[in-house]
C-alpha cells in the first residue's frame, strides 16, 4: 500500500526531515511510528499525505507515484488519505456536524448521503449526541474524536495520525488507540506517530523508529 | 454486489471523481452562491458599507452620464432645424421682398420662410427691450427687414453652403447662421463625455481595489478554513469559488445601490427641472435611467466584483498551504 524507496526530504534552509528511508507498509496494516522530537515522524506522514514533497527517492501510495504526481492531482490524492493531528484542527465557528462533513462536501456528495455518513462516523467515535455542539464546548478527548471522525468519514483507505494522544491522559489515550484498532479491523491502513512508547508497546504492532531522519529500526 | 457497481465505486473515487454531472455542478454552484450570500448577511453592516463605497463610486459617473444625456437631448431638439436670418438691404422695396420670399419658398432644401418686415421688427424690438420711447424719438425706422429661412440640413457643411448661397443674393445685406452655438455646445458635450469616461475608468479602478482588498481580508479571516480544506482534498477551484461569488455579490449589490442612488437623485431634480422648463414654456422633462445604462452599470459592477475577487484569490490563495 505504501512504498518508500530511499526517500529523502530536505527542507529549504538545509534542515533534513528524512534521509534515505526505505520501507513498505501493506494494505490493512496498523503501524506505529516513533522517535524523539525532531526525528522526522511528521515529515514522513506529510510525505504520504502530500503535504510535502520528497526531495529524493520515490514514494508510492496505492500504486500512485507521488513523486511524479501533478499539482492539480494532489487534492484527489489527499481525499484518499485521512489525517489526524495533535491539535485536531477543527473550525471553531462550525458545529461538530459541519466539521465532520467537510471532506464529503469537498468530494461533492449529496445532502442526504452526507447526513448519513457524518452520523455514522460520529456514532463510531461516540459523539452522535454532540453533532450540534461547537468544538470549543467539547473536552480535549472529544475534540480529538471529532478530528478522527472527520478523517474517516469519507472512508479513505489510508489514515495517518500525528501524535493523536499528545494532549490526552493515559486513559483517554488508550480509548483513542482502541478506536484505531476498530478502524484497522475493517481494513483501513493506519500509521500512527507517537513518542509514547509506554502506550504503543503493549499494542503489539509493528513499530518503525526514526532517529534524526533515518529509519533506525523496524520491529514487527 | 455486481462487477458493474464495483467499477462505478472505483471511478467515483480517484481518477474520474473530478467530473461532476451538469445538474450536480449547477446545484453546487447555487449552494456556494447562497452560502456566500449568507456570509454577507452575517455581518450586514460591514458588507453594506463596502457595497455602499462601491455604489457611491459608481453613482457619480452614472449620474453625470445621465445629466449629459439630458443636455444632449435638449440640444438635439433645437438643432433639428437650422435657421438662417437674412438681413435685407434698406433700399429693397417691399414688393421685391414679397418676390424674394416666394422664390425662397420654392428652393429645394428650405422648409420654411418667414418675413419680418421693418415694422414688425420694430414692434418686436419695442416689446422686448422696453425702449419704446427712445425709438419713437427716431425719425426713421433703423431696423432692416429680416427673412428667416429654416431648413432641415444634416451636416454643418450643407448649412454653410446654403448660407453662402443666400449671402450672394442681391437683396442680402448680410446673412447669419443661427446654429453656431449648437455646434459649440455639442463640442463641449463631447469633451464632457470624454471626461466622464475618464472619471468612470478611475472610479472603476477604485471599485476594483476595494473589492480586491475586501476579498483579501476575507481570505485572511478564513485562513484556517482554507488550510483545512486544502488538507482534506479541496481543489483550487472549490476553494476559490466562495470568494469569487463574494466578489460578485459585492459588485452586484454595489451596482444596485448605485442605481437606487441615481433614481433618488433624479427624483430630487424632477421638480426644479419641471419648474425651469415651465419658465421656458418647454415640455422638457428629465429622462431617467435608460436600459443600456442600467445594464452597463449593474453588469459592469458585477464584472468588477468578479475580476477584483479573481485578482485577490490569485494573489493570496496560493500562499496558504496546510502543514
Ligand atoms: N517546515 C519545515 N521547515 C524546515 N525544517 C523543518 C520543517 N518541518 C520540519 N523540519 C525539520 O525536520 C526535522 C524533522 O521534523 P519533524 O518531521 O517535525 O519531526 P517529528 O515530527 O519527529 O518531531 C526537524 O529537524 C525539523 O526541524
Ligand atoms: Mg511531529
Amino acid at each position: 500500500m505504501i512504498h518508500f524507496d530511499n526517500v529523502t526530504k530536505r527542507y529549504p534552509g538545509g534542515h533534513t526531515g528524512l534521509s534515505n528511508a526505505s520501507f513498505h507498509i501493506g494494505q490493512g496494516e496498523m503501524v506505529f511510528l516513533t522517535g524523539h522530537s525532531g526525528a522526522g515522524k511528521s515529515t514522513l506522514l506529510k510525505l504520504i499525505g502530500l503535504l510535502e514533497r520528497s526531495t529524493g527517492g520515490q514514494v508510492r501510495v496505492a500504486g500512485r507515484n507521488l513523486t511524479r504526481m501533478k499539482q492539480r492531482q494532489i487534492p484527489y490524492h489527499r481525499r484518499e488519505v485521512g489525517m489526524i493531528f495533535q491539535d485536531h484542527r477543527l473550525l471553531n465557528d462550525r458545529t461538530v456536524f459541519d466539521n465532520v462533513a467537510m471532506p464529503l462536501i469537498v468530494a461533492g456528495l449529496g445532502h442526504t448521503e452526507i447526513g448519513r455518513r457524518v452520523r455514522a462516523a460520529l456514532d463510531k467515535v461516540g459523539l452522535l449526541n454532540r453533532e450540534k455542539a461547537y468544538p470549543i464546548t467539547l473536552s480535549g478527548g472529544e475534540q480529538q474524536r471529532v478530528g478522527i471522525a472527520r478523517a474517516v468519514v469519507s472512508k479513505p483507505p489510508v489514515v495517518l495520525a500525528d501524535e493523536p494522544t499528545g494532549n490526552l491522559d493515559p486513559d483517554l489515550s488508550r480509548e483513542i488507540m482502541h478506536l484505531f484498532e476498530q478502524f484497522n479491523q475493517v481494513g483501513v491502513t493506519l500509521i500512527i506517530a507517537s513518542h509514547d512508547l509506554e502506550l504503543i508497546r503493549p499494542m503489539q504492532r509493528r513499530i518503525l523508529t526514526l532517529n534524526q531522519g533515518r529509519l533506525e529500526s523496524d520491529d514487527r | 454486489m455486481t462487477g458493474n457497481s464495483q467499477k462505478k465505486r472505483q471511478s467515483a473515487s480517484f481518477d474520474t471523481g473530478r467530473r461532476l454531472r451538469p445538474y450536480t455542478w449547477l446545484l453546487r454552484h447555487l449552494q456556494v452562491a447562497l452560502a456566500s450570500l449568507g456570509r454577507f448577511t452575517r455581518s450586514p453592516l460591514s458588507s453594506l458599507m463596502t457595497a455602499a463605497v462601491i455604489a457611491i463610486a459608481l453613482t457619480l459617473p452614472t449620474g453625470l452620464h445621465l445629466l449629459l444625456n439630458n443636455l444632449q437631448l435638449l440640444s438635439d431638439s433645437w438643432d433639428g432645424a437650422t435657421s438662417i436670418s437674412i438681413f435685407i438691404r434698406q433700399e429693397v422695396e417691399p414688393q421685391r421682398l414679397g418676390q424674394l420670399v416666394s422664390r425662397l419658398h420654392t428652393k429645394p432644401g428650405i422648409d420654411g420662410v418667414r418675413l419680418i418686415t421693418k415694422e414688425q421688427a420694430l414692434e418686436e424690438f419695442q416689446q422686448l427691450s422696453g425702449f419704446s420711447g427712445a425709438l419713437e424719438a427716431l425719425e426713421e425706422n433703423p431696423l432692416p427687414p429680416v427673412v428667416v429661412v429654416t431648413s432641415r440640413l444634416e451636416t454643418p457643411e450643407q448649412a454653410q453652403a446654403l448660407l453662402a448661397e443666400l449671402e450672394q443674393l442681391k437683396e442680402t445685406d448680410f446673412a447669419q447662421l443661427d446654429m453656431q452655438w449648437v455646434r459649440r455646445f455639442q463640442a463641449i458635450t463631447d469633451i464632457a463625455q470624454r471626461a466622464i469616461l475618464v472619471l468612470a475608468s478611475l472610479l472603476g479602478a477604485a471599485v476594483l481595489l476595494v473589492v480586491v482588498n475586501t476579498i483579501r481580508l476575507e481570505i485572511q479571516n478564513r485562513h484556517a478554513e482554507i488550510e483545512i480544506t486544502k488538507q482534506i482534498g479541496g481543489t483550487d477551484a472549490f476553494i476559490r469559488r466562495p470568494f469569487l461569488y463574494m466578489g460578485v455579490w459585492y459588485g452586484l449589490f454595489g451596482g444596485v445601490i448605485a442605481w437606487l442612488l441615481v433614481l433618488l437623485s433624479l427624483r430630487l431634480l424632477e421638480a426644479p427641472v419641471a419648474h425651469l422648463a415651465g419658465l421656458y414654456q418647454s415640455g422638457f422633462s428629465l429622462i431617467g435611467m435608460d436600459t443600456p445604462t442600467l445594464l452597463v452599470l449593474i453588469g459592469g459592477s458585477t464584472l468588477l466584483g468578479l475580476v477584483g475577487s479573481w485578482i485577490a484569490v490569485g494573489r493570496h490563495l496560493a500562499g496558504i498551504e496546510p502543514d
